[in-house]
């Protein structure tokens, strides 16, 4: 298998949240700056990436029958390692990111490519395939959150560009969804035009 | 992708699905993953501890004047009206120089705001700070210090003679233009912390 | 009192799918009929109420005593899966016609993060058994309220002639935008 096309294929072509729509709560929910996006599709690409990698060795080994829970006990183990981690040395960050740490757990992306490709791949390609799209979300995200942040709150990453407010209303629960929306919008049509599969 | 040879091998390989098999690979499963967990937990135990103490330290500091005690850890519950709030008393050798409490309201514009304040012996407002609020970006948020100068008038003032009220209910706090509610909840707040420890030194007398 | 304050503000006020952004997936995905809609919302209330009283007494009762509360998040999702597939077998025998009309959705609750963020909510609000109860219940509600509200929307948006890059997703998040905004006139009435 072509292994930087299983790495490039979580950007554009089956981007997680801008193609396959999976992982919305912690995409509207995190993204109020471009670095609180950016964190937490980090801290999902860590998990993705461990239990890629964990069930892709273990695959022989799970029966059949069982598979979703031993998956599930897989991931909220580097759910729990992230959340300490976060807790002890990134206190702020955790903070902010809040629930939506344990949340990561139920992100259909992480159980998603464990059953669709980590179950019946070696562990390379899981491990390329994980990190893949696990940065493809973190991409989405920071895209999403620097955009509601430049048009929310009128900073760059923190710098901000324009005195007082912003329309504030992006950076509320409302912008959120319309911000993902238009960008969904675009990125239909980006593949339109320059993926010929 | 596999190619179909090795996929059979694969297959072969593969656990089938009896009692046994199951019960085997998700005990397994499991003290793996709680060891390790135990593991990193111990590792971070005192970090986060630490983490803890200092964000609780550095909220005192904010709002009382320098001590030389552990406040974090002569801290004591006083009842209130609903529930119980955390005194910290802050010590200068021996004496109390004032003291941090912890209030909340639930009539904030999105649900809870919760303050750390602090309180001279005599009960007048030394300084306020947010602790923890969800209040609207760019109207209600402005109740903490970062966002604009709201809580710097209750600096200094005793709410026995400052009416922890809002000007548009005849009292002495000026709200925050557009988030009425928003500064009504604050006050109530502040009041909270006061009755309680008003309610404190009437019991010492 | 205390009790249809907390209720309301979790219907209206802090709306669990449009305030919180929780259990956005189903609300994206399930949301095309009234019907469905309907559906989904009785399976997930039953699952949220139930996940949320028994997570919050494993954590209360075991996971405190024992000090391990760092073991919450792996605790409750197994707990939240195990109760799904529980109900599913139960359902199905007690209750035929329930479980074809809920039996679809059922598998996919355990990934629904309203049911886990609500039990993880519930026990990270200091509050006593009752009113994480009624939270629990007040929070189905609002996102039943939502759900069906977008379905019904939905189901209008179907008869219009859409921009082909807008179907589907985007204008469906755009939608609920627009609800999001609407229900943020809420805020204050309690």
């Amino acid at each position: 298998m072509n292994q930087w096309k299983n790495f490039t294929k979580g950007f554009l072509k089956d981007n997680p949240i801008l193609v396959l729509i999976l992982g919305t709560c912690p995409t509207l929910g995190t993204t109020t700056s471009g670095i609180n996006g950016l964190s937490m599709g980090l801290a999902t690409t860590f998990v993705l990436l461990g239990s890629n990698v964990f069930i892709s060795l273990l695959k022989n080994f799970i029966p059949d029958k069982v598979r979703i829970p031993a998956f599930i006990v897989v991931i909220a183990s580097f759910v729990t390692v992230v959340e300490l981690v976060m807790k002890a040395y990134l206190p702020d960050l955790f903070n902010t990111l809040g629930l939506f740490i344990p949340l990561i757990v139920v992100n259909c992306i992480v159980l998603g490519r464990a059953e669709a490709f980590a179950s019946k791949n070696n562990v390379f390609s899981s491990a390329v395939d994980g990190l893949g799209m696990g940065l493809g979300f973190a991409m989405a995200l920071f895209l999403l959150g620097t955009i509601r942040e430049i048009l929310g709150a009128g900073s760059v990453l923190g710098h901000k560009f324009i005195s007082g407010d912003g329309m504030l209303v992006f950076i509320l629960a409302p912008g959120a969804f319309i911000a993902l929306g238009y960008m969904i919008m675009l990125a239909n049509q980006m593949k339109k035009k320059y993926i010929k599969d | 992708m596999l190619n179909p040879k090795d996929s059979e091998k694969l297959n072969m390989a593969k656990k089938e699905s009896t009692f046994g098999n199951m019960l085997m690979a998700l005990l397994i499963i499991s003290l793996v993953s709680s060891t390790t967990l135990g593991f990193v937990y111990e590792f971070t135990k005192e970090p986060i501890r630490m983490v803890e103490i200092n964000k609780t330290n550095a909220a005192i500091q904010a709002v009382v004047p320098p001590f030389d005690n552990q406040p974090a850890v002569e801290s004591y519950k006083v009842a209130s009206d609903l529930d119980s709030l955390r005194f910290y008393p802050a010590k200068m050798k021996g004496v109390v120089v004032g003291t941090a409490v912890e209030t909340y309201t639930k009539k904030g514009f999105s649900g809870l705001i919760k303050l750390m304040i602090g309180l001279a012996p005599d009960g007048s407002i030394i300084d306020i700070s947010v602790l923890e609020h969800q209040e609207t970006p760019g109207l209600g948020d402005k109740i903490d210090k970062a966002k604009s100068d709201f809580s710097l008038q209750f600096q200094g003032k005793n709410p026995a003679e400052f009416k922890l009220i809002v000007k548009k209910d005849r009292g002495d706090v000026d709200a925050i233009t557009a988030s009425t509610i928003s500064s009504r909840a604050y006050c109530d707040a502040v009041k909270r912390a006061y009755d309680a420890y008003m309610s404190t030194l009437v019991k010492n007398q | 009192m205390e009790y249809i304050l907390i209720i309301i503000s979790s219907v209206f006020v802090s709306n669990i799918v449009l305030a919180q952004f929780l259990g956005i997936c189903p609300f994206i995905g399930v949301s095309n009929k009234v019907e469905t809609s309907i559906g989904m919302t009785g399976a997930v209330t039953f699952v949220i109420v139930l996940a949320t009283v028994i997570t919050y007494m494993v954590y209360t009762f075991i996971l405190i005593p024992l000090g391990i509360e760092f073991a919450r998040t792996i605790t409750f999702i197994l707990i939240i899966a195990a109760l799904v597939q529980l109900v599913e077998i139960i359902l199905k025998k007690v209750s035929p016609t329930m479980y074809q009309a809920l039996g679809i959705f059922l598998p996919l609750i355990t990934t629904n993060c309203a049911v886990l963020g609500l039990a993880v909510l519930a026990v990270q609000k200091d509050m006593n058994l009752v009113q994480s109860t009624v939270f629990a219940f007040g929070n189905a509600l609002g996102f039943g309220l939502a759900l069906i509200t977008f379905a019904g929307i939905r189901e209008q948006l179907d008869l219009l002639n859409i921009p082909k890059p807008m179907r589907g997703a985007p204008i469906a998040l755009i939608v609920a935008g627009m609800l999001a905004l609407a229900f943020m006139g809420f805020s204050g009435i309690v």
